[in-house]
């Protein structure tokens, strides 16, 4: 099924795309990331123009997490108050990263950059998940429970000024801290075409200490939110927002999602975060050797 | 007097016993649209006396098929501290966007290089016109790199051997146009050459463009894009809102 794409200027196979947003799709639902990271390199790959590429994987996500986030809100999994809190950091972000992007493109290091930046957040974070879900699933088999953490959230944000009452994540916080983490995940979007589920809900975990049910669809609400700013950030400023595409993409990802929820409220927590681990080391793995291997293209042509 | 010996000027320098050439192609609008993948257009013609009679000598035909040219920015990746990242760079003033050259016979067995350079017949000839001064090699280095990476997505072809002629009076020569062809207004020329030297020329135009609901997409992107953005927007969150409430459903 041969489709045209207006803004990428090239036709591609329909069902490719859709089935790229089927596989996002699921991730979206089942772990609360956005799926951007696989998304925006397969269609790179794929022959999609990085720039349209990253631009139409926002709005994908978008799609994504409005399923997601209504599967979530209907366990009551969405802490609001927190949501709208890093929904205003993110697009305070997505400005930023705006600006950024410009700049670095301007230099010609933008690849380079997201390159690098893929290879340090998913290498670490993986890192992370890789080695806590093992700690849990080893304490599963033995029996022995590991010691609980001493502190919910980190020092450092125990340390901000001014504390709101956060209800359903059970925290009692400055509210600074998620509008910072906010920020970070907005700039993230802009840059890398990802939605930051895969910064966000360690962070929210580790960093913030919140409760675990609340974390999924708390992120994808965020998620929502600064993807649609993105959306409109790109078709204000880079106009590579390729509608046909995005809807090929949301097509899969939107049924996606659904099945995506459906099989996490039945698998075990414990394993699908080593799931994702896995899947985020390959994908930083993959990017690390792309770093060092000689690439396919030695030349790139940008417009003046 | 003077007329006369303009005249006469005219017809010793254009050669009175050259050729007159008669091209055609066989569409001159591409349309791209849905179901669009590319397309081959035929370039056609035929090559008279001036009097209008099979010329009686064998011409080679050489056809060039040229997308509008582009200012581009050409950035080359080098291995620094064991990571590949864009090193040099170069700016180019008229790249062109698409180009396609096939000729009856190798171009190097029809026309010398400095004929080449002119008409710029082959990719090797390609007038990039950089900016700034840039040192020889460096430039055939870069114009090489450029040539090499849209020979191989199909922007830019060369065929030798690519135009055959019948009877001496005949010739044709199929072009292709890969998906990814920008639009723009191409130009089609062909040379007929004799002895290493062009001795008819002529050209023709080809609209390449968006047709129908892609061409209103991409205008309704570039013309009104905050709308635009509030439409995606609104795509999204309606196909992600209605499979949740599909998915419900069930």
């Amino acid at each position: 099924m041969d489709v045209y794409l207006p803004i990428a200027n090239l036709s591609v196979n329909g069902l490719i795309i859709v089935a790229l947003g089927a596989l996002t799709g699921v991730l979206s639902g089942m772990f609360g990331v956005g799926g951007g990271f696989l998304t925006t390199p397969l269609m790179i790959f794929y022959g999609i123009p990085p720039t349209v590429a990253a631009a139409s994987a926002a709005s994908q996500v978008t799609g994504a997490s409005v399923s997601g986030v209504f599967a979530h809100t209907r366990r009551g999994g969405v802490d609001y108050q927190m949501g709208a809190v890093m929904v205003a950091g993110g697009i305070m972000g997505t400005g930023l990263g705006s600006l950024l992007f410009n700049l670095l493109e301007q230099l010609g290091q933008i690849d380079t950059v997201i390159n690098i930046l893929y290879v340090v957040l998913l290498g670490s974070i993986g890192g992370l998940m890789a080695k806590e879900s093992i700690q849990s699933i080893r304490a599963e088999r033995t029996g022995i429970p590991i010691a609980a953490r001493k502190r919910r959230h980190h020092p450092m944000v125990a340390s901000l000024p001014m504390r709101w009452r956060f209800y359903r994540s059970g925290l009692y916080i400055s509210p600074l801290a998620p509008l910072l983490l906010g920020i970070g995940t907005g700039i993230l979007t802009m840059l890398m075409g990802i939605g930051g589920g895969f910064v966000l809900v360690p962070a929210m975990l580790y960093i913030l200490g919140m409760s675990a049910n609340v974390v999924v669809g708390t992120s994808l609400f965020q998620i929502l939110f600064v993807t649609m700013a993105t959306t409109m950030m790109h078709a204000l400023t880079t106009h590579a927002v390729d509608i046909v595409l995005a809807s090929l993409l949301l097509l899969g990802s939107v049924s996606g999602a659904q099945v995506g929820a459906q099989f996490a409220q039945k698998a075990s927590p414990v394993k699908l975060r080593l799931i994702l681990a896995v899947i985020v080391l390959l994908v930083a793995g993959r990017m690390a050797l792309g770093l060092g291997y000689r690439p396919d293209e030695i030349y790139t042509v940008a417009p003046l | 007097m003077r007329v006369w010996l303009a005249l006469l000027a005219l017809v010793a320098l254009t050669g009175a016993r050259d050729p007159i050439l008669v091209p055609e192609v066989s569409q001159h609008e591409v349309d791209l649209q849905q179901g669009f993948t590319g397309t081959e257009l035929l370039l056609f013609g035929a090559v008279l006396t001036p009097e209008g009679s099979r010329a009686a000598q064998d011409y080679d035909i050489v056809v060039v098929l040229k997308g509008p040219t582009q200012s581009i920015v050409l950035r080359e990746k080098q291995k620094v501290a064991g990571v590949w990242i864009n090193a040099a760079s170069t700016e180019l003033r008229s790249a062109p966007s698409y180009y396609a050259i096939a000729s009856s016979r190798p171009i190097a067995d029809i026309v010398d290089d400095k004929t080449a350079a002119i008409y710029e017949l082959g990719l090797k000839w390609l007038q990039l016109s950089p900016i700034g001064a840039i040192d020889p090699d460096e430039q055939a280095r870069f114009s090489s790199g450029l040539v090499d990476l849209n020979r191989r997505i199909g922007l830019y072809r060369e065929e030798e051997g690519g135009v055959t002629v019948k009877e001496q009076v005949l010739y044709q020569a199929r072009i292709e146009l890969p998906s990814r062809v920008p639009t723009g207004i191409y130009t089609a020329e062909t040379f007929a050459i004799s002895k290493g030297r062009v001795v008819a020329s002529a050209s023709s135009q080809v609209e390449v463009r968006k047709l129908g609901i892609e061409r209103a997409i991409a205008n309704f992107a570039e013309d009104y894009g905050f709308a635009y953005g509030l439409l995606a927007v609104f795509v999204s969150v309606a196909m992600g809102w209605l499979a949740g409430r599909l998915f419900a459903l069930i």
